[in-house]
């Protein structure tokens, strides 16, 4: 019974097939906008997401200088506030992990006949688990080295890559950063783009000591311009946070009521809110596309309702040799579910070469993951059903006498 | 229990926006098993009407109705349409066969609606194809056929549940006067098989293949007798 109406199903949707064909294109377009919505949608949150693991967890950024509030304050950005001693004392605190007192200075670094302009970043060894950098080959600097300020470095992938090409190991070898020589002991693991897009890889990283007294001298002894703190967990950071707070405006001696000279940033928290609002992104893409699905289904039920019209004459003979109001029921419910499943899975398939399309041609990272497939199947199989009742409905409660005479 | 109908003070009104409008008044009539009834009458006086509410298409307003037995006012949606599939055969004046379909599907289509697997539905339908004298053209569609071979075609598609009754409207309406003897020939045969059969008519030479002629006028039959010629003198 059930297999004599699937054919029956298929035979009408043959017998009108460029009519057949316009209504399974809607739904064609809404799966694959759904699918290719998603993919773009998922391909944008794991980026994030590596983003945010390459950045380390639980992280605070304490940073010299005030707060960027109020207006205009004298001197702010040279007036390097924070020093090695205020990170020794952050790391005394309780709840917190680990402490990297950092200085950064763009600079000119020479190899051979090359020469490339990048970040160097004065830090502790401590900087590397903070961040989970890890190094490929080579090692580390230790705390010996930052006693004695050897002129020992780290490189990162896209400086190597310009400084040495492709043939050169790195390590052992001796470039010039601001005239002085430095020897390259590690070259540190590819992390990719930072959450606002620069290249944590054109990078190199040596000794905070060797930093303050060889590269960037002219500052005040012993200042640094940041203080990176990992703090021990999630549930740690805003006991954490008020701490470092407390703790600075004491060692710096600012009163109640005046500002500070530093500022303490909640990196997870904008890496969390970054997360979040591309999550929103990809749901509002998703929204979008799910309007074409239900366009499409539209689309199913305008059609289901002209081929009710048109076959009145036949419902009513179906009726006067016997079908009850559910087999008509059934036949034109099942006529509609198999439009809109036919039209899903080539959906599918569209969504996903589109997908393909945008990852190769248009650079942004997509993700079809199985879950937005099932979605969109079981969307599209629920609209042919929600959108073919009605117009089965009206099939089966034909009276039959008007339906033999309709002409 | 002999009687295929048994119709008793059997009324029919219409709703109009002026009231309701009287359509059947007081009809009686019992057919026999293996009884073949022409009933006639002027457009109007109700016999279609009346052959909706034997068909079990259309409900009689007051009245009683036993088709083989039961009483059709007690059935529900269902159990009419069950009866429609296994009792009644119905033949149309206009043939009323699925253009898309071929014949053998056309034939077997009852067989669909009863529950009956894809292979006893070709056999059978096959069957009755070739009784109606069309074996040789299974897989042809409607519109490549003639309308006497059409019309048989829907005879075989009544038959295909091997019904008690078969209700025919004005079968020969669409025919010409050769093709209408052949298939009145046709019922006749399927009559002297032991079918009952009920069909409505204008014309006299086929009503008078029927054994008993009923006459409608107004919503009554005025006419009910296995004596044929009275007819001819009423008109």
């Amino acid at each position: 019974m059930f297999t004599a109406m699937l054919g029956e199903a298929w035979h009408a949707m043959g017998a009108n097939r460029m009519r057949t064909f316009l209504t399974m294109l809607g739904m064609m377009i809404g799966v694959g906008a759904v699918v290719m919505m998603m993919a773009i949608g998922e391909g944008a949150q794991q980026s994030i997401k590596k983003s945010i693991s390459s950045m380390g967890s639980n992280l605070f950024i304490v940073l010299s200088g005030p707060p960027n509030t109020a207006g205009a304050r004298s001197a702010t950005g040279n007036a390097l506030s924070l020093n090695v001693k205020d990170a020794d004392a952050i790391a005394e605190l309780d709840g917190i992990a680990a402490v990297a007192p950092v200085t950064m200075g763009s600079a000119q670094v020479i190899y051979a006949g090359n020469n490339w302009n990048t970040a160097v970043i004065g830090t502790m060894p401590s900087y590397m688990e903070i961040r989970d950098w890890v190094i490929d080959n080579g090692y580390v600097f230790s705390n010996s080295d930052i006693r004695s300020a050897t002129r020992v470095a780290l490189i990162g992938k896209t400086t190597a890559d310009n400084l040495f090409g492709d043939d050169t190991d790195p390590v052992g070898k001796t470039i010039r950063i601001k005239q002085s020589p430095f020897i390259i002991v590690g070259v540190l693991n590819p992390k990719g783009q930072s959450l606002d897009g620069r290249d944590q890889d054109d990078t190199i990283i040596v000794p905070l000591t060797t930093a303050q007294r060889k590269l960037f001298g002219n500052q005040l002894p012993g200042t640094v311009r940041m203080i990176l703190v990992q703090a021990e967990s999630d549930k740690a950071m805003p006991q954490a946070e008020e701490d470092i707070n407390s703790l600075l405006r004491q060692r710096h001696n600012i009163r109640e009521g005046s500002d500070s000279d530093f500022s303490v940033r909640n990196l997870t928290a904008i890496a969390n809110t970054a997360a979040e609002t591309t999550r929103t992104m990809a749901l509002l893409l998703g929204a979008i596309a799910s309007i074409s699905l239900l366009v499409g289904g539209i689309g199913i039920m305008n059609i289901m309702l002209v081929s009710v019209t048109e076959r009145t004459r036949e419902i009513g003979i179906r009726m006067a040799i016997g079908a009850r109001e559910r087999d008509i029921l059934l036949q034109f419910l099942l006529e509609a579910f198999v439009i809109s499943i036919v039209g899903c899975v080539i959906g599918i398939l569209i969504g996903v070469g589109g997908a393909m399309l945008v990852k190769n041609f248009a650079g942004t990272d997509t993700v079809v993951t199985t879950e937005s497939i099932t979605l969109a199947f079981a969307v599209a199989a629920s609209v042919g059903i929600f959108f073919g009742f009605y117009p089965a409905r009206k099939a089966a409660r034909l009276n039959p006498i008007e339906a033999l005479r309709y002409q | 229990m002999s009687n295929v109908i048994e119709v008793r003070h059997l009324y029919k009104n219409y709703q109009t926006a002026a009231g309701a409008f009287p359509v059947l008044k007081d009809v009686n009539l019992i057919v026999e098993r293996g009884d073949y009834v022409a009933i006639m009458g002027p457009s109007g006086s109700g016999k279609s009407t009346f052959m909706n509410i034997l068909g079990c298409l259309d409900r009689p307003t007051a009245g009683e109705y036993l088709l083989d037995g039961h009483q059709v006012s007690l059935l529900g949606g269902n159990a009419l349409a069950q009866l429609r599939n296994k009792t009644i055969g119905f033949v149309f004046q206009g043939f009323n066969l699925l253009a898309r379909s071929t014949l053998l599907d056309n034939v077997a289509l009852p067989l669909v609606y009863s529950g009956v697997d894809k292979r006893t539905r070709h056999e059978k339908a096959e069957q009755v194809l070739t009784k109606v004298g069309l074996g040789g053209y299974l897989n042809s569609r409607p519109n490549q056929i003639s309308g006497g071979q059409q019309q048989r075609v829907a005879i075989a598609r009544a038959l295909i549940n091997d019904p008690r009754l078969i209700l025919a409207d004005e079968p020969t309406g669409n025919l010409d006067s050769k093709t209408s003897e052949e298939i009145m020939q046709l019922f006749d045969g399927l009559n002297s098989e032991g079918i009952s059969i009920v069909l409505v008519t204008h014309e006299h030479d086929i009503a008078e293949h029927a054994k008993r002629q009923v006459r409608f006028l107004d919503g009554k039959i005025v006419h009910d007798s296995y004596a044929q010629p009275a007819v001819m003198e009423v008109n």
